[in-house]
């Protein structure tokens, strides 16, 4: 089956994995047009680390306004008058760092252990094997929660507590990539022209396994966005400033006051960042994927 | 057959110590004072030292160690910081709750986007699979807790259809589960059945397929004669997999319903910093979670004859 493939793909004209990814994913409307929404967020969020946007803390109004047709009150405010908008475009900040530092944490972990496990073998293997045994073995909302409790909660702590979890799935296909292309003919000839183990690992094995760390890392930002919301509703999550999970979670009282807007505006603002990251993710498994090549 | 099984339960020992070794440099080690948290701000000097002595926290480390794993082989994790209860009576108490709330929606679920990923795997292609792979993703992009916040005020405060939160024992209990029920059927089904969906569709370009199909085996019969059968292995191993969340039940939902279930527990323990109870809930989860592991490759190599029993 890949010996199959291999040689079809010997044959064809050369034309690299990613430049023929980047070929297919401009091709379809959908795909730019979520990759655009994607630049939107993260614009905010640098603007945000700047200083730039407006101070969610500030009163513009009575304490839950009704939307009205004007910027900071397009979707009313909160119960200090706060702008519903402004906590969104914080909270937008606070989301995209968290999508932001959750896969590099993870993804360097993932593929360099991955590496060395897969082609190494003997005692790194079964450490490194035993290492991610033992955190899949623990429910993944008791570890991260955990380890974001021992680290002080907090923003920084979740990222650092998912990020020393999730790099698990990553790392076990890695290492089965590794295993199977160590033994290929490609690195005995350079290992007999004398390259050594590094270079070989991450100069002419490495390359091979990107696609599984970009696609990987795509879903870890999304996961994260979304754990990030239920990690402060837990409480161990985002202790101090604006966050779509403090603004979810406050909603619950709101609505039965029939306060809708607060609710509204972070639900669309989640969901198009969500909806946009699940179209780009699935196009670039569908752009990257070797099995999927025909 | 039987040395792969012994083997992979030796396994589990090391596995099961790493995860004893986290747990207790997380909580002993690395994390905040129990006994601060458990006396508040306000706490003398001698009593933080009589608490110390009691729970042991004076010992050197590798001694509570050993009392730790002795702990988690007799399945006595002490009492509770909060309720002086003991762990065992709570998850015993806990984990019916948790398991009325997730185990039906998981059967009917199971069953329910099992058939719908058949039937969209087999109009693949067309208007149908475009339009409810749309769908699936847009319901896929709303936070779990906004469908538990939304449904709860829709059906059960504004319509009064369910009760909005409570739980009696026993079959009584069943008229709080049902709104719980149908929001995890409801968020299930968009992520699994693309699931399937996928499944199926890699199966389809199998050989076996292409020579049923030569020999004239029609579209349908080959779906769920064919198709359903060889996807079996993956299908089992996903479903598998997923069971032993079921007892840490959806614990959102336990949270917003009052359903006192282990999830509840969990998120108690949590807010409040204890440590007991989110020890042992750690421990005896991961032992649940390893046992369902080993039983899963187990089946597997007993399904699959092309598993090597290395």
């Amino acid at each position: 089956m890949t010996g199959m493939s291999e040689q079809r793909s010997d044959q064809r004209p050369r034309e690299t994995l990613f430049r023929r990814a980047t070929r297919q994913l401009l091709r379809r409307k959908l795909v730019v047009a979520s990759m655009i929404v994607l630049g939107t967020y993260v614009l905010i969020a640098a603007l945000g680390l700047l200083d730039l946007l407006p101070d969610y803390q500030e009163r513009v109004g009575g304490p839950y306004q009704p939307p009205s047709l004007s910027w900071p009150l397009l979707f009313g405010t909160d119960i200090f008058g706060r702008s519903v908008v402004y906590k969104i475009l914080a909270g937008t900040k606070t989301a995209m760092m968290i999508g932001f530092l959750v896969p590099a944490i993870a993804v360097p972990l993932g593929v360099v252990l991955g590496a060395l496990a897969g082609y190494y073998g003997g005692v790194i293997d079964a450490i490194v094997t035993w290492l991610f045994s033992v955190i899949a073995s623990i429910p993944y909302i008791l570890i991260v929660i955990a380890i974001s409790f021992v680290l002080g909660k907090g923003m920084f702590a979740i990222c650092v507590a998912m990020g020393s979890v999730v790099w698990i799935t990553l790392c076990r296909m890695v290492r089965g990539e590794f295993i199977k292309h160590r033994a290929r003919e490609y690195v005995l000839a350079s290992k007999l022209a004398g390259a050594r183990d590094m270079r070989l690992i991450f100069v002419h094995i490495a390359p091979n396994v990107l696609h599984l760390a970009i696609i990987s890392g795509s879903l870890e930002v999304l996961g994260a966005i979304k754990s990030e919301v239920i990690l402060t509703y837990l409480g161990v999550g985002i202790q101090d400033g604006a966050s779509w999970g403090t603004m979810i979670s406050d909603a619950a009282g709101e609505l039965v006051q029939s306060i809708w807007w607060p609710l509204a505006g972070v639900v669309l603002a989640m969901f198009f960042v969500i909806y946009a990251l699940n179209v780009v993710g699935d196009a670039l498994r569908d752009a990257l994927d070797p099995k999927l090549l025909e | 057959m039987l040395s792969y099984i012994i083997r992979r339960v030796l396994y589990m020992i090391p596995v099961l110590l790493g995860v004893a070794l986290l747990v207790f440099m997380l909580f002993n080690t690395v994390g905040e004072d129990p006994v601060r948290v458990a006396l508040g701000q306000h706490a003398t000097a001698e009593s933080i030292a009589d608490l110390r002595a009691k729970w042991g926290l004076d010992k050197p480390l590798p001694i509570q160690f050993l009392e730790f794993l002795r702990q988690i082989v007799t399945f006595d994790y002490g009492r509770s910081f909060n309720s002086n209860e003991k762990l065992s009576d709570m998850f015993a108490a806990g984990a019916p709750v948790s398991l009325m709330l997730t185990v039906p929606p998981f059967v009917f679920g199971l069953i329910l986007n099992v058939s719908l990923g058949l039937l969209i795997a087999y109009f693949r292609g067309s208007w149908l699979d475009r339009i409810s792979t749309l769908l699936f993703i847009m319901a896929m992009s709303v936070s779990y807790l906004v469908y538990i916040i939304f449904c709860q005020y829709l059906f059960a405060y504004r319509l009064g259809w369910y009760p909005i939160l409570g739980w009696e024992p026993g079959f009584a209990g069943l008229r709080y589960v049902l709104l719980p029920w149908l929001i995890i059927m409801l968020v299930t089904v968009g992520p699994d059945v693309r699931l399937y969906r996928t499944l199926f569709l890699d199966e389809t370009s199998a050989d076996y397929v292409r020579t049923a199909r030569a020999k004239g085996v029609g579209e349908l019969r080959m779906l769920f004669s064919h198709v359903l059968k060889n996807a079996m292995i993956p299908l089992v191993t996903y479903t598998m997999v997923s069971v032993p969340a079921l007892i840490l039940g959806a614990f959102l939902m336990e949270r917003y319903f009052g359903l006192p279930g282990i999830g509840d527990l969990m998120i108690t323990a949590v807010s409040s910093g204890d440590f007991p109870v989110l020890k042992g809930l750690t421990m005896v989860l991961a032992l649940i979670y390893s046992g369902m592991a080993l039983l899963t490759d187990i089946v597997y190599a007993w399904v699959d004859p092309r598993v090597s029993l290395r």
